[in-house]
């Protein structure tokens, strides 16, 4: 083949081999000495050493120094993972004047000494794998990384409290952000609450201004009532196109007046009104909140008889002032360019249906958690009274904890907020009606600053804490004091015997789970989701909020259960990232990419669907197969299956391999 | 008051050897995952008169405490009505754990021989391997004398009821041929006989 | 359509009535019912009790016999079935236990390879047969009765095949298509005390009340049920929970197949209404879905 040519014919191959001893980590297990003086006798091989740490100062610098006074032209380490100290050797090979793909690492560490007891056989393996690196380097080309300019912009899909923190602490920075919200408003789930744990804080409070700010941000697009219908590009050079779902109002004119909804002519709510729950009724021409961001109004065409296709005499028009009011809006897209994209679309809570012991939907004096939230707002439903529907107070209330969590039968995890959010609950209705609450839990799950005071606090406010997950809730009374109640049966983990317990008012702790389009936008955004469907992060410690792909970076709840505290912090790291990356300019693309050789293409498109990460088109005017260099992560698979032969990559070229197998195999 | 006992529990009370067998019995594999939630008690329509309730049998049963299980009343309380382990979110088989539990006390001579349940299950045995079949009004007769004959007496209407509707009969129902089915429980191993 | 019958030793006794309104039922049908030559006890919870291998011999005798057939099993003892079914699962899912059970079977000159399928009436009824088809065969609706539909434990749990085993629904469907009123009974699988409501009455009956009582409350007519020892367990003992219970008044607990065969306009008799304790006669009389005049009480034979 031309491999010959182009690099082992020409030039005279000059190898350096080092083996690292990592301490007793590999030199306890191989001899490493012995690998060594096995190496020197390999053809090619000028210089042959051990050194006990090679990742130190001291090791890279040996390798520095030889290649200039031994005139090396190729390096081998055999040392850890490539994943640890690939980076720290490559920059080694190129300090010492030679490219850094000229350089080879093998490792004999988890792949050696860490996973074989026997000595003589672990050695053994160490000269196998040292002798194929030694025979595949030889091969090896001089590559350059790309470099490519970064779009000066982020898109942010999601604006809740994670995405309203992100793109105000780009704003900060000066940066362009685009902040894409579903849903009429933004705020997400936090704009529901009447309170925060652990301090009780006023949600709108703390909210409402950062919405504000939002909203009148010259550095900040707000989209609300849009989605992002499709993505394409990579890191650095995204473009996204946006659909504005009709609003069916002309955004530029409405000015939040809200006459038209007070002249619909509807004057009652005619459906139900999700922000609140489905608690209370809205009309077709509604706001979701006073406080919405943006303020204006949408008409909801299921609701609105003319839009519906009746006869109305649309007052709500005739009302508005400005004539902002467009029966005939259609939906609209926008094109957008950015260097990098923040995906926060938060959480569902779980459906309290699922669990049919529960009862809820079933009796009427079942809530969720998400309900009461909206009982206890003085801008809610019932105006900040906890009433029962018939009208009632209750005079004792259960709090059922873990409803759809930490459970097999439906969802595994713990959701983190609940047994906070319960105990937040706890007291608010407490101190809205006085009532007697219990907490049914499984176990108090206070972990953050502040939180296990909130929970003394509870306990000395005089609410009730049962220790067992609660077995049913039943209308069916065995006992006078039971009659026109709910009662709660549970286990009194802690007393050791079984209660039934009388109450006016079950509140359903629900989970937090992925929303129900979570696998549409994982598959938009390239990146991937855990086996419970939260967005998954590159690493759970490291990486928390990059995703396997580069450019695209996750916050809040989207990632998996959290409080607002550590949303927060989430959305203000992706930010930073964010950051970092617009700020360098430029992004570096690793070179071991795959190309395709014109001559030999057929055209077949057999490599396009199979590639991974959409990196492959065809030239139709060629009839062959081009590789984006930018958007190919080097996996392979495109070389494996062209049945023409045709395609090459970086690194892992025929003669490369083959000549690294070959070694392998050979007997020592 | 009554006699007083030593509550706490040493550790050679334990045997941890016996929480083995019960984990590698049917269904009881997942024993140790069970967080002590509680759901199995409160759903359990018997744990209303049970010592100990079915979260505490998987608590003592996986720790060891072979006594306090097989003494309790709990595992011949228990119906085998399956609404602990459908509604257990761990899916731990409590109720399998409580038919390895009995298998082990019977086999253990430990069953008490006046509750009516392990005597009514070794009667059952007895008479499915002389039969193949069951006949409830043979096997009803048979408990009675064994657990306590005044009850009978008491069941005299219930008696008259089902003659008179053609429910009753001290028959015996069987098989044609029993000895094929004896051939198979002979041939199967098993803790009994 | 022809299923392999295993009826139990229930069915053979006390629950006679189930076994003759679900031939009745079935017949009318045109359904087939081969009962399987020479089965035996399926061991129930109690066998298992005593040796659980052992147990899963027994169940899977029967298993074996109804695989020569090459047909579905129709088991229609809720504890049989919940025993049969269990016996396949534990085989499925512990080779070592399938392993004993083969060597036993063998001893008998038996194989079993796992493939039966083992169904309840109910899911009969409902699905092969389909509640559609039954609602065009029904010449007496039964308008206006207020029936509790009771499905027990072992029908649904631990598993299913053919229905949600926390919220049962396929009783109240079929019930319902034939013009029942199904009152919402939330107890519908609670338990009914099993064999303790016979070896510790104070125990099991106490459960039976729960039940009735709740039935009562929700005004139902009838209780219908898929188990005999259900059945038995609300109905035989309730002279003697009502002695205990005083505000509890008597109501008739049948089998659903004995309500879809009146609905089907089939002979009383021969559907078992003589076997009753608590005779589901006069209710259905007064709902109008039984002539009034001249129909005697017929007598049971036995
Ligand atoms: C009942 C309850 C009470 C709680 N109380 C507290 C408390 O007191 N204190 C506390 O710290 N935490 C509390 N939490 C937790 C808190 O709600 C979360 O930490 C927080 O809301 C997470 O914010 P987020 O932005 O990640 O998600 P979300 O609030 O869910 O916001 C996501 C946003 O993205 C939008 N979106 C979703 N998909 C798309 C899409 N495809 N395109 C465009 N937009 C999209 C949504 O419309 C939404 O506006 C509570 C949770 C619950 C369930
Ligand atoms: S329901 Fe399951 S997890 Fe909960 S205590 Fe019982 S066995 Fe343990
Ligand atoms: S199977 Fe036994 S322990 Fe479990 S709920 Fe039923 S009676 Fe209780």
């Amino acid at each position: 083949m031309e491999h010959e040519v182009h690099t082992n014919g020409k030039e005279e191959v000059r190898i350096g081999f080092y083996i690292c001893h990592c301490g007793s980590n590999i030199g306890g297990t191989i001899d490493v000495a012995a690998v060594a003086d096995y190496v020197r006798t390999l053809p090619g091989v000028v210089v042959s050493k051990d050194y006990k740490y090679m990742c130190s100062n001291a090791g890279q610098d040996m390798i520095v120094e030889d290649i200039e006074i031994n005139r090396l032209n190729r390096i081998v380490v055999a040392a850890c993972s490539p994943l640890l100290h690939e980076k720290t050797f490559r920059s080694a090979t190129h300090k010492g004047g030679i490219n850094p793909f000229f350089f080879h690492m093998v490792n004999i560490r988890e792949h050696g000494s860490w996973v074989h007891e026997d000595k003589a056989l672990a050695t053994e393996k160490a000269k196998a794998v040292a002798r194929g690196a030694v025979g595949r380097v030889r091969f090896h080309k001089a590559l350059e990384k790309r470099k490519e300019p970064v779009t000066q912009s982020v898109l942010i899909v999601g604006g809740g409290i994670a995405g309203i923190q992100a793109a105000q602490t780009l704003s900060n920075a000066g940066k362009k952000v685009y902040l894409v919200e579903r849903e009429p408003t933004i705020g997400g789930h936090m704009a529901l609450f009447d309170k925060t744990f652990p301090t009780l804080d006023c949600a709108a409070c703390i909210l409402t201004p950062k919405m504000t700010d939002i909203g009148s941000d010259p550095n900040i697009t707000l989209w609300s009532y849009a989605e992002v219908v499709d993505v394409k590009g990579y890191v650095g050079n995204f473009t996204a196109q946006i659909r504005h779902k009709p609003r069916y109002i002309k955004e530029d004119l409405c000015v939040g007046c809200l006459d038209c909804i007070d002249n619909c002519v509807f004057k009652q709510g005619n459906t139900d009104d999700e922000f609140n729950q489905s608690l209370s009724k809205r009309k077709p021409v509604y706001i979701p909140f006073p406080q919405a961001v943006p303020k204006l109004v949408v008409i909801d065409p299921e609701a609105c008889t003319h839009l519906n296709g009746g006869k109305c005499e649309q007052s709500c028009a005739t009302a508005c002032e400005r004539d902002a009011i467009d029966f005939n809006q259609k939906e609209s897209f926008d094109d957008i360019e950015v260097g990098t994209v923040i995906v926060t679309t938060g959480f569902k809570t779980f459906d309290a249906a699922r669990k049919p012991l529960y009862g809820y939907g079933r009796y009427d004096n079942v809530y969720t958690a998400l309900e009461v939230e909206r009982l206890v707002t003085s801008s809610g439903p019932t105006g900040g009274e906890v009433v029962l529907r018939d009208g009632r107070r209750p005079k004792t209330v259960a709090i059922v904890h873990c409803v759809g969590s930490r459970d097999h039968q439906t969802n595994r995890w713990c959701s983190r907020v609940c047994c906070m959010y319960s105990l937040k609950l706890a007291h608010l209705i407490k101190e809205h009606t006085g009532a007697e609450v219990f907490n049914f839990y499984i176990d108090m799950r206070c972990a953050g600053k502040g939180y296990e005071e909130f929970y003394e606090r509870l306990l000395e406010e005089g609410n009730r804490f049962v220790r067992g997950r609660v077995a049913e809730v039943t209308d069916v009374p065995v006992s006078a004091e039971e009659e026109g109640k709910l009662v709660v049966k549970v286990e009194d983990s802690l007393a050791g015997f079984v209660r039934r317990i009388p109450v006016d008012m079950v509140v359903l702790s629900t989970g937090l789970e992925p929303r129900q389009d979570a696998s549409n936008v994982r598959r938009m955004f390239n990146i991937s989701c855990s086996s419970e469907g939260f967005f998954l992060e590159r690493h759970p410690k490291l990486a928390p909020i990059s995703t396997t792909t580069d450019g695209v970076f996750i916050a809040g709840c989207c990632q998996g259960p959290k409080d607002i505290p550590d949303t927060v912090a989430q959305a203000g790291f992706a930010a930073g990232e964010a950051m970092a990356l617009l700020d360098k300019g430029f992004v570096e693309m690793e070179p071991m990419t795959s190309f395709v050789n014109e001559e030999l293409c057929s055209g077949c498109k057999t490599c396009i669907g199979l590639c991974p990460f959409s990196a492959i088109t065809r030239d139709d005017a060629k009839e062959v197969a081009v590789i984006n260099p930018v958007l190919c992560k080097g996996c392979g698979v495109c070389v494996a299956a062209c049945p023409s032969g045709a395609i090459t990559q970086n690194l892992f070229e025929d003669c490369e391999i083959f000549a690294e197998i070959e070694e392998v195999l050979a007997h020592a | 008051m009554g006699s007083i006992q030593r509550e706490i529990r040493l550790e050679s009370d334990r045997d941890p050897g016996f929480a083995d067998e019960i984990r590698s019995m049917p269904g009881c594999e997942h024993l140790d995952r069970c967080i002590q939630c509680a759901t199995c008690s409160g759903v359990c329509p018997l744990s209303v008169y049970m010592d100990h309730t079915p979260r505490r049998i998987m608590e003592l049963t996986r720790d060891g405490f072979k006594d306090d299980v097989l003494r309790s009343n709990t595992i011949w309380l228990c119906a085998s009505c399956y609404e602990c382990q459908a509604e257990c979110p761990m899916e731990v088989g409590v109720t399998d754990v409580m038919v390895a539990l009995k298998n082990k006390a019977i086999a253990s001579g430990v069953a008490p021989k006046d509750v009516p349940t392990p005597v009514l299950a070794r009667e059952f045995f007895r008479m499915v391997r002389e039969t193949g079949r069951v006949s409830e009004g043979k096997l009803v007769q048979r408990l009675y004398l064994k657990t306590g004959p005044a009850k009978f007496f008491g069941m005299i209407g219930l008696g008259r009821d089902l003659m008179r509707t053609g429910r009753f009969s001290l028959r015996s129902e069987r098989m044609k041929r029993p000895e094929d089915l004896q051939r198979v429980l002979d041939g199967t191993p098993g803790v009994g006989k | 359509m022809k299923y392999a019958y295993y009826p139990g030793c229930s069915l053979k006794a006390s629950g006679k009535a189930f076994e003759e309104s679900l031939l009745a039922v079935c017949s009318a049908l045109e359904i087939e019912l081969a009962e399987l030559d020479d089965w035996n006890c399926c061991g129930a919870t109690a066998y298992m009790a005593v040796d659980e291998t052992k147990g899963a011999a027994l169940a899977s005798r029967n298993l074996a016999l109804a695989e020569q057939t090459g047909l579905d099993m129709a088991v229609p003892c809720a504890g049989c079935y919940g025993v049969l079914l269990k016996a396949q699962a534990m085989q499925r899912k512990y080779p070592r236990l399938a392993d004993q059970v083969s060597v036993g079977l063998k001893a008998g000159g038996l194989t079993y390879g796992g493939r039966v399928r083992v169904k309840h009436p109910l899911e009969i009824l409902a699905m092969d047969f389909g509640t559609k088809a039954f609602r065009s065969r029904v010449k007496v609706p039964l308008k206006g009765l207020r029936v509790a539909c009771y499905y027990g434990c072992r029908l649904v749990r631990p598993e299913s095949p053919f229905d949600d085993s926390h919220d049962p629904v396929t009783m109240d469907n079929l019930l319902k298509s034939v013009g029942a009123r199904i009152v919402d009974y939330t107890l519908k699988s609670k338990c009914c005390g099993g064999s303790l409501t016979g070896t510790i009455p104070e125990v099991g009956q106490n459960l039976c009340y729960q039940l009735l009582k709740e039935a009562q409350r929700r005004e139902a007519d009838v209780v219908a049920t898929a188990c005999p020892l259900c059945q038995f367990n609300l109905e035989c003992y309730q002279k003697d929970i009502a002695r205990k219970y005083t505000d509890l008044k008597p109501i008739p607990v049948v089998y659903f197949t004995q309500l879809l065969g009146a609905s089907l306009g089939l002979d009383p008799v021969a559907l078992g209404f003589p076997r009753l304790i608590v005779p589901i006669e006069p209710i259905l009389r007064e709902r109008g879905i039984m002539a009034k005049a001249g129909t005697e009480p017929a007598k049971a034979g036995v």
